[in-house]
């Protein structure tokens, strides 16, 4: 990981700066805030920053082709560190491009500090050029927003931004600062900390040990107890605290596809992650179990299918850090309102005191392990490459060390099927919102914060085109992060619910010639040529069709030292399966 | 089922907008929505009157609680607040029917604000019973324009 050189405890007093104009004053906040790099393309109204950033050497500014592509970034950024990601544009268009990655730190709680320049402050509302009310714009997908009109403010709404984005339930904030605003010249005092008027954001939420006996009293009661575990375990850095819970307690693990390594899914308890396309173990033992423990997940409807249906016999245990998840989604007899890790420290805690000792669920345990035994992920050989194999390969041969970023998509689902996460923020994916484009750029995020990792995009030749222009941000950047395209010509996932549910009609899916659809049997076809596409990026591309060949292409790509692009030439024909249709039950699961 | 909200929250830009657009946003419908600074001019108070179960009533309520601005929310429960409202009602009246109608007006002990010759503004303070007692009586003289504050309430 880089050296965090420049910690926001290094600066413990509120301190009044030299005379500087607000765009440093920017800059040094950020400096503060411990930000070693920023994402950020710049235009007219933040050409401020832009000059106060090129004026430090403590931040990196990396400058993506796309602002979606730097959001993306930012976020990939966050997902890998747990830090704040920052990204910046500028008004207007550049501003409006970062929306899709707001929405996505927003459904994912992922924390992400969005600056982006606005119009002078007198020209506000006038319909100015590049002007957009982004303030008023993304009020329904931020966790906070400023618009900055007084200088003098900078420092503080700063200093509130980066708290509220990484702590409770993290989320995006907005910062939208006016050009004369970033002008005007001040001396600014730095807060050293914040104080809001709302207890409930100077709150920290901790569950009381009397509920978390409840918990245990549950536990001990129950005969077929599962626990449900989402990206809040991840959040809270809680991983450890799981694990060592659910060996106490001897409760079988199912996380969510955000939970996806909170929980090591090598470990005896796991039944990797389930909904949709999740486990079928995963979704018999969550269906038919007497207790659910929900910890740190919000019941979202592609782990539920039919709410009415889900878990029906269960009692239902939620912990979560946000009171309005609870009951939103699912009516359960225990919500309990708290940090996971606190909850789970402490239940850890009074497990060894109040001498816990687990139900008697061997019955359990075995029905449970028959089904992994007998329904695994599973896919059939193919003389050709299968998108599934690609990703088994790619998981031996990195021996599942690697940070692997997704599009979205069949592939994304095939990723998580088939690589098998034993750490928490190696599995890095645009879940809650299913941003297609995602991967690359955050894959760029990913490999800034984490050089000693591999990092790989696995991605699908529809979602891997939204954001191709970043092979430039890689390549200029000296940024080493992979892309492995299961290039089935077609966007897979529409194409398969095509092929479920609207008798195989192709209603634009296909992204080739129609006429001429190009595949492992037709490599003339193939459209377009993405190592061609990469050689004129100045990145290095391969293609591969052969079975034959997948191992030692999937190792090159891996040895090179520089970005690199390899292209999987795979049937279209294949599903992802096991699928729960959306809104049905665990009894409609299909298994081929 | 009517209930009624009570936010406290800052005086700051674009409260209301995050406000209501977390009831539009997320589906709550609001059938009154009332606004305006408290003793402390940094603080507005909103009172919305909304329409819904208890259990939407609850998941609103702790969506106000997460918006950094809003610093109190209370639920009012039946009894447990003064609620009035105030309307302003423009009724036709000419000289065959204004003592009729300031003889009304007078049992509710509404005043008269403004008198012209075909017209007079009549000013009400009451509970939504009242308010609507009154606007029954004053339906077949011929309402012209009203304006109402929608529900104000503070704990008792």
């Amino acid at each position: 990981m880089k050296k965090d050189t420049t910690s926001p405890a290094a600066f413990p007093q509120a301190e009044i700066g030299r005379e500087m104009k607000g765009a440093d004053a920017v800059v040094e906040c950020l400096i503060r805030e411990g930000v070693d790099v920023i994402f950020a393309y710049p235009g007219g109204a933040s050409q401020e920053l832009h000059q106060a950033l090129a004026r430090t050497d403590k931040i990196r500014t990396i400058l993506p082709r796309h602002e979606q592509g730097g959001s993306f970034a930012a976020e990939g950024y966050a997902r890998v560190t747990g830090k704040v990601g920052v990204c910046m544009a500028t008004s207007g268009p550049g501003a409006t491009n970062l929306v899709s990655a707001i929405a996505d730190a927003f459904m994912d709680s992922i924390p992400l500090v969005a600056i982006t320049g606005q119009v002078f402050s007198k020209y506000i509302g006038k319909m100015a050029f590049q002007e957009t009310d982004f303030y008023g714009m993304t009020l329904p997908i931020v966790k906070h927003s400023y618009l900055v009109m007084d200088v003098k403010e900078l420092p503080k709404i700063f200093k509130e931004a980066f708290h509220l984005a990484r702590s409770g339930r993290p989320g995006p904030v907005v910062i939208d600062i006016p050009k004369d605003v970033q002008q005007a010249k001040f001396q600014p005092v730095f807060p050293a900390t914040v104080e809001f008027r709302s207890s409930y954001a100077n709150a920290t939420q901790h569950a009381s040990d009397d509920q978390l006996k409840q918990v245990l009293a549950l536990i001990a009661e129950a005969k077929r107890p599962v626990l449900y575990a989402g990206g809040g375990i991840i959040s809270a850095e809680a991983h450890a605290e799981l694990k060592a819970f659910a060996e106490k307690a001897n409760v079988p693990v199912a996380t969510t596809l955000m939970g996806v390594g909170a929980f090591p899914e090598k470990h005896p308890l796991s039944m990797q992650w389930f909904g949709m396309h999740g486990s079928a173990y995963g979704n018999w033992a969550v269906d038919q179990c007497d207790l659910l423990l929900c910890f740190g997940a919000r019941f979202d409807d592609r782990i539920t299918g039919d709410t009415s249906k889900f878990a029906a016999t269960a009692k239902i245990v939620h912990i979560d850090i946000d009171a309005s998840e609870h009951n939103k989604n699912k009516r359960v007899q225990l919500a309990i309102v708290s940090d996971i890790k606190h909850a789970l420290v402490r239940l850890n805690a009074l497990a060894v005191a109040h001498k816990f000792t687990p139900p008697e669920t061997k019955e359990w345990h075995t029905q449970i392990a028959t089904w992994k035994k007998e329904t695994p992920f599973r896919y059939d050989e193919s003389k050709h490459i299968v998108p599934q194999e690609a990703v088994k390969v790619l998981y031996e041969l990195t021996k599942g060390d690697a940070i692997i970023c997704t599009g979205v998509g069949q592939h994304q689902m095939w990723a998580a099927q088939f690589y098998r996460f034993d750490e928490p923020r190696r599995y890095i994916s645009s879940l809650g919102l299913g941003a297609m484009g995602f991967g690359y750029p955050a894959a760029l995020g990913a490999k800034v914060a984490r050089p000693d990792k591999q990092v790989i995009d696995i991605d699908g030749d529809g979602s891997f085109v939204m954001n191709i222009q970043e092979l430039a941000t890689a390549h200029i950047e000296k940024i080493a992060a992979k892309a492995m395209i299961l290039n089935n010509q077609h966007l897979g996932m529409v194409v398969q619910w095509e092929d479920r549910f609207y008798g195989s009609v192709r209603g634009n899916t296909i992204l080739g010639d129609e006429n001429n659809v190009g595949g492992p049997e037709n490599l003339a076809g193939l459209y377009p040529d993405f190592v061609k596409i990469a050689d004129g990026f100045g990145v290095k591309g391969r293609r591969v069709h052969k079975k034959s060949e997948l191992r030692a292409a999937i190792q090159e790509m891996l040895d090179h030292d520089g970005p690199f692009v390899l292209d999987v030439i795979v049937p279209y024909t294949e599903h992802v399966l096991p699928m729960i249709p959306a809104g049905k039950t665990v009894k409609d699961m299909i298994l081929k | 089922m009517r209930h009624t909200i009570s936010v406290l929250v800052e005086n700051k830009f674009g409260v209301l907008a995050r406000v209501s657009g977390m009831f539009s946003g997320r589906g709550f419908n609001i059938d009154s929505l009332n606004v305006a600074p408290t003793h402390d001019a940094s603080l507005s108070r909103i009172t919305a009157v909304l329409k819904g179960d208890e259990a939407s009533l609850d998941l609103c309520v702790k969506q106000l609680r997460k918006l950094v601005n809003v610093v109190e929310v209370v639920d009012f429960k039946e009894g447990q607040a003064v609620a009035r409202e105030l309307v302003l009602v423009k009724v036709k009246a000419d000289t065959k029917t204004r003592s009729e109608i300031v003889q009304i007006a007078d049992i509710f002990r509404a005043k008269i604000v403004n008198l012209a010759a075909d017209n007079l503004i009549i000013e009400l303070t009451g509970t939504d019973d009242k308010i609507a007692a009154l606007l029954g009586l004053l339906e077949p003289f011929g309402i012209l324009e009203l304006a109402r504050t929608g529900r104000l309430a503070l704990k008792r």
